[in-house]
């Protein structure tokens, strides 16, 4: 039977598993929201703005490990989406981003809403097609969502002209891609990974520099695995949160520019750095000529262009990570590094994160730590970009893969609200607070409309500085405390919520926070909470940029000298 | 290190938009790039590439990583060595009076160029070769005055052996 070209696109959907979509309709895909009624298996959730669909898709990526899907129009529904594919791109998130396009035989007219969508994210996604023949619409639908998932998974853009979804044509879905240029290796090179194991054994001071491809490959497992039969410290990149239990005595925190004093003394200290899963971002290594002085460095990645990019690297294994350790953990005699670890306990110790404020102040980093009291360190933790997003990752401690979605690579202001109800959509049954910036915040909060349409049950709390708070914080320390562009007005936060109807507080003194926190999670649907913080706190600590990362700048002691 | 030259030779699908994909990472990565060319290759729907970086070994090894993870290129080989054949096609519009002319082709016979045009005050000779060879003709040919010039870029092979960048295209299973 023959189908529309709306109607394959459809099918294929559902024999990816697909089961929402975030969009926005338009002129050019009017054909395909025509269709959609007849596939109710696929839930159609309607955002504020097309930005907010491609972070949704790409927070329901992260936390249910299946391929996010967002649909947009031509022209500018299809720009719309470009920051959220960036986003997902840089953060190696599965995406799969659909646009309309105008009809083939207008095509490079300059026709109404025109605009060659797949010119301008060819350099921000993993690969992406314009379909001009309807009979490829369902190969390309199968190869798009296999690029997306498999090897470094990452953004697929597919652009589909306005009568490609209303040509007929035969359905047929292939059961297998065929991409000679595409071959991920999964397996690590054998010789390479017994080399890895002598390093290994040999170490005296070894640490483990875990990211999230850790995650990604479904790997949490062996790596503890490593980590304790051979009692080797685990650091974390921002992105790598939550791949070791952050309870566990052998976690060691996050490294980097904001990371834990000991982390990055840790890396600058150790012999061998395991690097599983990262990438070597510039605010992970800090200067890179001073990362990690004394170690010999293992690498192990599934992409081989991420070897010696950024770092020197003394071993590289390319593979999928889980298949790597899976052998590597076979060729390893148990091992004990006391001294090493007792050296890093003692930095854990005497570097500790400080959440004193004083009197009554509201530190936001005391809101982070009342959430994961009240939350038991159970919820998943949407973060904004800024402040918010270092004290969130400092302050809470994240004992389950994925539970920290956070814009790591592009550092997008505004992910947080859309990201966090991509989240909910994904897991219905976690619960998800979103940490937002009050600038941030501003950028994408329309999507309360959409959270209050779909009743669904994202809390909000927004850490309300008055400022665009990490550039300010950077003004303070390298501009001479000019603050040009930083303070910034709110509305009434909890007024907005209620114009969505959806309920909200604000919390303005310590007493406050914990009831306000259990309230939220008492209420069965969406609930926002204003905390209004101290407006000049700082991320602490900080390796200013330029510098290495055993040059930590600690929080200045009250009351010293 | 020092920066040398490399030649990449490149397998890569016959779609649209494939140099668009190459161009477009060579610019954002600030790759330095000195020639690249592109033609049919042996294989039906594939081309060959030549691609001349200008690079220390690092970065090279950077830009083939980079150019494989294009899902339209099939495979990259860095074939820089003494094992290969480079090539290069050059034209050159050369002023020619008639008392120049029989100057100009006891050059052209030496380089074992051709000429391939005759105008009333111009020849153009095409010449085949390494870049080498193609400039040294260009200085000799500078004398006379070039009026315009046409250059390919290198097109490059790995000598005798299986190609080393064979690819290996999958027979699409039957189910
Ligand atoms: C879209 C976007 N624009 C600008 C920036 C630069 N930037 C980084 S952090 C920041 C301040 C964020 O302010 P806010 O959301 O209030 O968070 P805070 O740092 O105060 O917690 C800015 C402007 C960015 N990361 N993203
Ligand atoms: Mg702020």
């Amino acid at each position: 039977m023959k189908l529309t070209g709306a109607q394959v696109l459809c099918q294929s959907l559902i024999e990816e598993g697909v089961e929402v979509i975030f969009g926005y309709p338009g002129g050019v895909v009017l054909p395909l929201y025509d269709t959609l009624p007849q596939y109710p298996q696929l839930r159609h959730i309607l955002v504020r703005h097309e930005q907010g669909a491609a972070h949704a898709a790409d927070g329901y990526a992260r936390v249910t490990g299946k391929v996010g899907v967002c649909l947009a129009t031509s022209g500018p529904g299809a720009t719309n989406l470009v920051t959220g594919v960036a986003n997902a791109f840089l953060d190696s998130s599965p995406v799969v981003a659909i646009t309309g396009q105008v009809a083939r035989h207008l095509i490079g007219r300059d026709a109404f809403q025109e605009i060659d969508i797949t010119g301008i994210t060819l350099p921000m996604t993993k690969h992406n097609y314009l379909v001009l023949d309807t009979g490829l619409l369902a190969r390309t639908v199968k190869e798009a969502f296999h690029l997306a998932r498999t090897g470094r998974p990452g953004p697929i853009l597919i652009d589909i002209p306005r009568d490609v979804f209303e040509e007929k044509v035969e359905f047929h879905y292939p059961s297998q891609v065929d991409l000679p240029g595409y071959k991920p290796t999964v397996t690590g090179n054998p010789l390479q990974i017994k080399r890895a194991a002598r390093l290994i054994a040999e170490a005296e001071k070894p640490l483990i520099l875990a990211g999230r491809g850790i995650m990604i490959s479904g790997a949490c497992e062996e790596l503890a695995a490593l980590a304790r039969a051979q009692q080797i410290p685990v650091v974390t990149t921002l992105l790598g949160i939550g791949c070791f239990p952050e309870g566990d005595e052998l976690s060691f925190g996050m490294l980097g520019m904001h990371g834990m004093a000991y982390a990055n003394m840790a890396v600058s200290q150790a012999d061998l750095i395991i690097a599983i899963g990262m990438r070597f971002d510039d605010r992970a290594t800090g200067r890179v000529n001073g990362f990690a002085p004394n170690a010999r460095i293992v690498h192990i990645d599934i992409d081989p262009a991420e070897i010696g990019k950024n770092v020197r690297v003394d071993l590289p294994i390319v593979g999928d990570v889980g298949a790597v350790l899976k052998v590597l953990n076979k060729q390893l005699e148990p091992a004990k590094n006391m001294a090493w670890f007792r050296q890093l306990d003692d930095w854990r110790r005497k570097h500790p994160l400080d959440t004193d404020g004083e009197g009554d102040v509201l530190l936001p980093q005391y809101v982070i730590e009342k959430i994961d009291e009240v939350t038991k360190g159970e919820a998943t933790i949407v973060t904004g970009v800024g402040q918010n997003q270092m004290w969130s990752a400092q302050h809470y401690c994240y004992n389950r893969p994925n539970s920290l979605v956070s814009s790591g690579g592009l550092g997008t202001m505004g992910f947080e609200l859309p990201a966090a109800l991509g989240a909910k959509i994904g897991r219905p049954q976690d619960t998800v607070w979103c940490i937002a910036g009050d600038g941030g915040f501003q950028m994408t909060l329309q999507e309360l409309g959409t959270i209050a349409q779909e009743q669904a049950a994202v809390k909000v709390a927004i850490l309300n500085n008055g400022y665009l708070g990490m550039v300010r914080q950077w003004q303070e320390m390298f501009y001479g405390k000019r603050y040009v562009a930083t303070p910034i007005t709110c509305p009434d936060f909890t007024k907005i919520a209620e114009a969505y109807c959806i309920p909200a507080l604000n919390v303005k003194t310590r007493e406050e926070v914990v009831p306000a926190i259990k309230k939220a999670m008492a209420e069965p649907g969406p609930f926002l909470i204003n905390f209004q913080v101290e407006p000049e706190e700082n991320v602490y600590p900080m390796v200013a940029p330029g510098a290495a990362l055993d040059e930590v700048i600690e929080k200045p002691k009250k009351g010293g000298s | 290190m020092a920066a040398t030259k490399h030649t990449l030779v490149a397998l890569v699908a016959d779609r649209p938009g494939v140099l668009n994909r190459m161009a477009s990472l060579f610019r954002r990565r600030g790759f330095n790039i000195d020639s690249i060319t592109e033609g049919h290759s042996e294989i039906p729907n594939l081309s060959r590439m030549t691609i001349v970086v200008d690079g220390t070994a690092t970065m090279v090894e950077q830009v083939r990583k980079q150019l494989d993870k294009i899902v339209d290129v099939i495979k990259v080989t860095d074939i820089t060595g003494p094992d290969i054949i480079a090539r290069e096609l050059a034209l050159f519009k050369v002023k020619a009076a008639p008392a120049n002319r029989s100057e100009i082709m006891q050059i052209v016979d030496i380089f074992r160029a051709g000429i391939v045009d005759v105008s009333q005050n111009s020849v153009i000779v095409e010449a085949t070769g390494d870049e080498e060879k193609i400039d040294s003709l260009y200085e000799l040919l500078r004398g006379f005055g070039i009026k315009e010039m046409a250059r390919t870029g290198r097109v490059a092979l790995s000598r005798g052996g299986p190609p080393a960048e064979k690819p290996s295209v999958r027979k699409k299973k039957k189910n």
